[in-house]
């Protein structure tokens, strides 16, 4: 996706917003996530906004200015513009990209990916991958808390930025260290019963490939051109509306 | 005895560990027969688990290094085999169920083996089908294998290896992380399908009296990397090989002994339901009791911490976690909390160290309300050691995690911390090690380095989660003998567990929890000697209650309680 118009980026947030509501999946689940990337999205635009607050008017060729801010900064029309498709593009991509991690079951994940020519391993590695991001996270979540009670502080506003950073990175050492743990069991689990002994191998969650399917194909297909085509009558990746 | 037919054999064998500049197995001469069931024991690196991964091919696959001798599996020399070739004879049920499933769901992990093979889906499902009806999990195929129980997770991995019709099956520490009625029910259905199928049995083990629930053809003692004694269980338990080597006898035993019996093959001492004493055996046991002097019941010490109908969920689900638990502690007791897994004994510890806050009740320190204070704060009178040390270091140099705490507090000058630094380190017996890396230390010595980063902080209650999960005897009496040493300085401890022994070693009061509810709290003896409350929280009987019955003696708890007093005065 490298569209940055506007019209069909508008067009893809209602459209993730609805296969959002369809799926049926329950907001406290993935709550956090859409915070997280929130608040991503919130900072992503405003540093944008101040290390370059006239990227708008580079982009879009023109200059409207609204009025002036502080020193040498000024509200653009343009640069406002500009930003409200970074927006855009978030909206478009997060509610997917979080719907894509809560319903894809790993294995079926894994299956397919193999199934189109992926490596067994490296399919295979994702589908763990995916797996143990709920435990690494109820792992950091105790460790933190060890750190919490010998007086660690995280989140406090009264440290520095890089003491922060250290604090953070203290809580990273114990989780490496169970985590290579946990690595060295389940390869050894899985080598006991025949993991990579062909090149080859079945797969029990195995899916065929259904009417569905091939409509979300089709749709995807459609998506892709329409980014394309639009790039061609824009003469560029961008909608403008100032010319 | 017929002859057997041999299916593993060792001769003279030797192994080196790339990465070590020991030999870690010297000389082993062992032969395992088919349709044996073979129990292999010894304490921590003793070479017992080497030992396994030769067997299963974890070496040279995972674990490089240089064999001498030879080794012979189902015919065949250990240099033309490899790992994929073994997992056709051996099939490995490795300790730890949890970390070693592969699948998703049930169905899924159990196929592991099959998918690998290439089997096609069809015959792959029927195949499922089958192995897990024989196992008993096949209504819970669809599960994930994390949310069941210990007992089910034991019967899926058990699934997983059973699905290639191997000859062999080799548990590696099948008890470690069960509780004691889980440990139980699993050395039964190792024993069911040993009867039923004929299969080799090889178990790794050193908790010996749990393994012996059920009868076993052979055990086989390794220390120091040697193997030691070769021979039936009750010629082992008749000797005094055990003892000298680090791993605990049965308590029976070791009570008949105290008592002054003979323990031969003749009263067959395996197991306590096979024991045949004379009267005259009996008659010992009974002196032995009353000659041993009642333990003087400690005064009640003032309350410390009072938690008051503490009810809490997770996440605002329904399930309550903890349903109205009340807790009282008293000042410089040693007490435990106890009950199967997920029965809230961790919960409880987080919440009153301020991990997770209660939705209902009140927890008072010395009198004054925990409410609102914050973890730290909380943390500077409650020390809460975490069950793998692992979790918790996080510098790598032992001093630096010792004094972290301190450093982070920010009230005392540099001179003053390495003061208090050299002290903690001291009272715990790292001071030798005290500029070593944390990464040089055993696991029991890391485990001593987070006990002595909390009580750098000075904390008057230390709350430690399983402290020696998955330690031998001689690592365990340390730990144990360490903490009882520090209660003895007046710190107070709570300790969380499900090994019996401990409990009624080392603790005297215990508070049962079962289902988030509090279903007992009283002495130890008391617990153990309570068929109810032993049944409800998955505990286990010990077979010293069992022996009392045997030798007419009805005080079981006072059995019980003069043993402890008799065991400390003989490891004194």
């Amino acid at each position: 996706m490298i569209t940055f118009d506007t019209r069909l980026l508008a067009a893809l947030t209602v459209l993730a917003v609805v296969v959002m509501i369809v799926s049926k999946v329950r907001i406290s689940d993935v709550k956090v996530l859409f915070w997280f990337s929130f608040v991503f999205m919130i900072l992503n635009t405003f540093l944008i906004f101040v290390f370059s607050p006239e990227h708008g008017v580079t982009v879009y060729g023109t200059r409207h200015e609204i009025c002036h801010l502080v020193w040498k900064v000024y509200l653009v029309k343009e640069q406002l513009f500009y930003l409200l498709n970074i927006v855009l593009k978030y909206t478009s991509t997060i509610p997917v990209v979080i719907l894509f991690v809560s319903t894809t079951d790993p294995s079926e994940f894994a299956s397919s990916l193999n199934r189109i020519g992926v490596s067994y391993k490296i399919a295979y590695s994702v589908s763990l991958a995916l797996r143990y991001i709920p435990d690494i996270q109820r792992e950091y979540h105790d460790i933190s808390i060890a750190q919490q009670a010998r007086g660690l502080e995280m989140a406090s506003r009264k440290q520095s930025f890089l003491k922060r950073l250290k604090n953070a990175a203290s809580m990273l050492f114990p989780l490496i260290i169970s985590s290579m743990n946990r690595i060295e069991v389940i390869a050894n689990a899985m080598e006991l019963r025949g993991f990579g002994k062909d090149k080859k191998r079945t797969w029990y969650s195995a899916r065929p490939f259904r009417a569905a399917d091939i409509f979300s194909v089709v749709v995807c297909v459609l998506m892709l051109a329409a980014s394309i085509v639009l790039g061609i009558i824009n003469g560029g990746r961008y909608f403008n509306p100032f010319v | 005895m017929q002859e057997r037919e041999p299916i593993i054999q060792f001769k003279d064998f030797g192994f080196k560990y790339k990465s070590q500049s020991e030999p870690t197995l010297y000389d082993i001469n062992l032969t395992i027969c088919k349709g044996e069931k073979v129990l292999i024991c010894g304490p921590s690196g003793c070479g017992k688990t080497t030992i396994a991964h030769c067997i299963n091919g974890l070496i040279p696959s995972s674990y490089p290094g240089e064999a001498t001798g030879e080794l012979t599996i189902a015919g065949s020399s250990f240099r033309d085999l490899d790992i994929f070739k073994l997992s056709k004879t051996v099939g490995t049920v490795l300790q730890d169920s949890d970390a070693q499933f592969i699948g998703m769901t049930v169905g899924e992990d159990i196929a592991f083996a099959l998918e690998n093979d290439r089997i096609p889906l069809d015959q792959m499902r029927e195949r499922v089908a089958e192995v897990s009806m024989k196992t008993g999990v096949y209504s819970f195929l669809r599960h994930a294998p994390h949310q069941l129980s210990g007992g089910l997770k034991q019967r899926v991995s058990l699934a997983g290896v059973l699905v290639d019709d191997v000859d062999v099956l080799l548990f590696d520490e099948p008890l470690a992380n069960l509780d004691p009625a889980t440990g139980k029910t699993t050395i039964e259905m190792i024993d069911e399908l040993y009867r039923t199928t004929g299969k080799t049995v090889i178990i790794i083990e050193h908790r010996l009296e749990d393994v012996l629930h059920r009868d076993i053809d052979r055990i086989v003692l390794m220390g120091e990397g040697r193997i030691i004694a070769d021979m039936d269980s009750a010629s082992l338990l008749s000797s005094d090989l055990l003892k000298k080597n680090g791993i605990r006898e049965p308590l029976y035993i070791t009570a008949l002994k105290y008592a002054g019996v003979n323990i031969n093959e003749d009263i067959r001492p395996q197991r306590i339901d096979t024991l045949d004493l004379s009267d005259e055996d009996i008659a010992k046991v009974q002196n032995w009791y009353h000659s041993v002097p009642e333990k003087p019941q400690p005064a009640e010490a003032p309350v410390i911490l009072d938690a008051k109908g503490i009810t809490f969920s997770y996440g605002g689900s329904a399930i309550k976690a903890l349903d109205a638990v009340d807790l009282t502690i008293h000042k410089g007791e040693m007490m435990s909390i106890v009950g199967k897994n997920g029965a809230g004994k961790s919960t409880l510890s987080k919440v009153i160290c301020g991990f997770e806050r209660q939705q209902k009740g009140t927890i008072f320190l010395s009198g004054e309300d925990l409410a609102s204070m914050s973890i730290k704060e909380r943390a500077d009178h409650i020390g809460y050691v975490m069950q793998n040390p692992n979790q918790m270091i996080s510098k790598p140099m032992i001093r630096d995690e010792v004094a972290l705490g301190l450093v982070l507090e920010g009230k005392l000058s540099k001179k003053e911390i390495d003061r208090k630094v050299d002290s903690v380190l001291k009272v715990c017996g790292l001071y030798p090690f005290r500029n070593w890396p944390v990464s040089a230390l055993s696991y029991g010595q890391k485990k001593r380095v987070t006990i002595a980063s909390i009580l750098s902080m000075d904390p008057e209650i230390i709350i430690l989660d399983e402290p020696t999960a998955g330690q031998d005897y001689r690592h365990y009496t340390d730990i144990m003998e360490f903490l009882r040493s520090l209660n003895e300085m007046g710190i107070t401890i709570i300790l969380i567990t499900h090994d019996m022994h401990l409990m009624i070693e080392y603790c005297t009061r215990a508070v049962v929890l079962s289902d988030s509810r509090k279903i007992a709290d009283t002495s130890c003896e008391e617990v153990l000697t309570d068929s109810e409350v032993v049944e409800e929280a998955n505990l286990k009987e010990t077979s010293l209650s069992v022996l009392a019955g045997m030798c007419g003696i009805f005080d079981a708890q006072d059995f019980i309680r003069r043993f402890i007093t008799a065991d400390r005065e003989a490891r004194k």
